[in-house]
């Protein structure tokens, strides 16, 4: 179901599964503290995990976090690394600048290249790898017929699975995504979840998913971070910090 | 006088083309440069970049002769190089392209200034380096206001009077525009000239405001 070109892929023993899972991980340091007027958000998060739902409710703080790792904000303290590589770090005055983070970013309202067709747009980013795999990129995400429509003419399902080919295309050393289910209908959120699965687990880009419900949170994340006010109320399992 | 008619509506169009292409690359920039860039004396650019729409062109005509001629600052670097502006073609060109870059300036700056920063920073997420996010997604999204300003500043262009009479004078088939001519031909009682010079206006205006509203409705 989710692109026959990940079939092989699939049908690993246990040992290849543990490698795959190993592959798919990354550490997430997120210990900063960043200011917009008179809201701060300050996580203080080292973890380890092939997805992290950021939970919370609307205000919560969620997205300026995916803004900070993007490099989009720049927090006044602390430090965000990935992997171990420092994007930020006000100590050492690192703050790597957007083009060179190698994030993938997928904001809730896509940011589509409205005057550029959907080819255009997904390959907008040079592919950072020669492993980037296009055709099958567009197969997984089912883009692969779309490649000369406008952009104005597609479906919110469309829409979603389009910026998420567009921000993979280069290679990205993780992905981030703000609420992807929001604007699609239900019929068709089972195909992005499972796209998103595949991302995790075929293509090993860590995602950081920013979402308000619970269900979305345990079926993509395997570490949930629950926000409250710009703080963090709780993180661990999905299945022993959310609702 | 007919080739005489013809040779002068040639010559102003030519001529308004030659302009709106030399003001292009200063008005594109000097645009973005008042939409997204602060800094000290902005204020002092702006009014600059706009003096042109309120000063008399018959002035920044004056402006333009004593900048450009032998003596002027500009016309005494050029001078060396056997380039000599003033009563010439080029200071057609020049006057009209002054003239008409406030009105581009001013189109193209409320179009980048409608470009969503967002729409740059996803490019820069992609790896895209500044000229790329510029040519690529900034001067496309503007691209309207950009067209716009250029039409007007063309239009403007071909009326220009004031400044190209004093830094280019009336010169029968070398510097004689529709407007000069126009003023020329009815001084001197040659109504007839003047009212065929009169009708080309018309008409060149007429398809100019035609081609800017076609413009303002296509995608």
């Amino acid at each position: 179901m989710l692109g026959s070109v990940f079939e092989p892929n699939m049908n690993t023993n246990r040992e290849g599964r543990t490698r795959k899972r190993e592959r798919s991980e990354a550490r997430f340091e997120l210990r900063f503290s960043l200011t917009q007027g008179t809201f701060t958000v300050a996580p203080d998060l080292d973890l380890t995990a092939r997805a992290v739902a950021l939970f919370g409710p609307s205000g919560s703080g969620k997205t300026s976090i995916l803004e900070a790792i993007a490099g989009l904000r720049t927090p006044q303290r602390g430090r965000i690394a990935l992997g171990g590589r420092a994007l930020f770090d006000a100590a050492s005055h690192t703050n790597v600048h957007v083009r060179d983070r190698h994030i993938g970013y997928v904001p809730q309202d896509l940011l589509l290249f409205p005057h550029m067709d959907v080819k255009s747009n997904i390959t907008y980013a040079q592919p950072r790898r020669s492993t980037v795999d296009m055709d099958g990129l567009a197969h997984l995400l089912g883009v692969d017929a779309l490649m000369d429509r406008k952009v104005a003419g597609l479906s919110g399902g469309e829409r979603q699975r389009v910026a998420l080919a567009r921000a993979l295309h280069s290679g990205p050393d993780a992905l981030l995504l703000d609420e992807p289910l929001a604007a699609v209908d239900l019929a068709r959120r089972r195909k992005i979840l499972d796209a998103l699965i595949a991302i995790r687990d075929d293509l090993h880009v860590p995602l950081v998913y920013v979402t308000h419900s619970p269900e979305e949170a345990r079926a993509v994340a395997d570490y949930a971070v629950v926000l409250d006010d710009g703080k963090v109320t709780a993180a661990g399992k999905p299945g022993e910090v959310l609702p | 006088m007919a080739t005489e008619i013809s040779s002068i509506a040639l010559f102003t169009t030519a001529a308004a083309l030659a302009a709106t292409v030399v003001m292009l690359p200063p008005g594109i920039a000097l645009a973005w440069v008042l939409a997204r860039q602060q800094f000290r004396g902005k204020a002092v650019v702006e009014t600059v970049a706009s003096l042109p729409l309120v000063m008399p062109p018959v002035a920044t005509g004056l402006l333009l002769l004593w900048l450009l001629g032998r003596r002027g600052p500009i016309g005494r670097l050029l001078e060396p190089l056997g380039i000599e502006v003033v009563f010439t073609p080029a200071a057609v060109v020049v006057a009209m392209a002054i003239m008409g870059l406030p009105l581009l300036v001013r189109t193209a700056r409320a179009g980048f200034e409608q470009v969503t920063r967002r729409y740059e920073q996803m490019a820069e997420t992609l790896g895209a380096k500044p000229w790329r996010v510029f040519t690529t997604v900034t001067l496309p999204l503007a691209r309207r206001n950009i067209l716009a300003g250029a039409l007007l500043g063309f239009t403007r262009a071909l009326g220009e009077f004031g400044a190209t009479i004093v830094v280019a004078g009336s010169i029968p088939g070398r510097t004689r525009t529709l407007a000069v001519g126009i003023y020329t031909y009815t001084e001197t009682g040659q109504d007839a000239r003047a009212a065929a010079l009169l009708v080309i206006s018309v008409a060149l205006a007429f398809g100019a405001v035609l081609v800017a509203n076609r413009l303002a409705h296509v995608d």
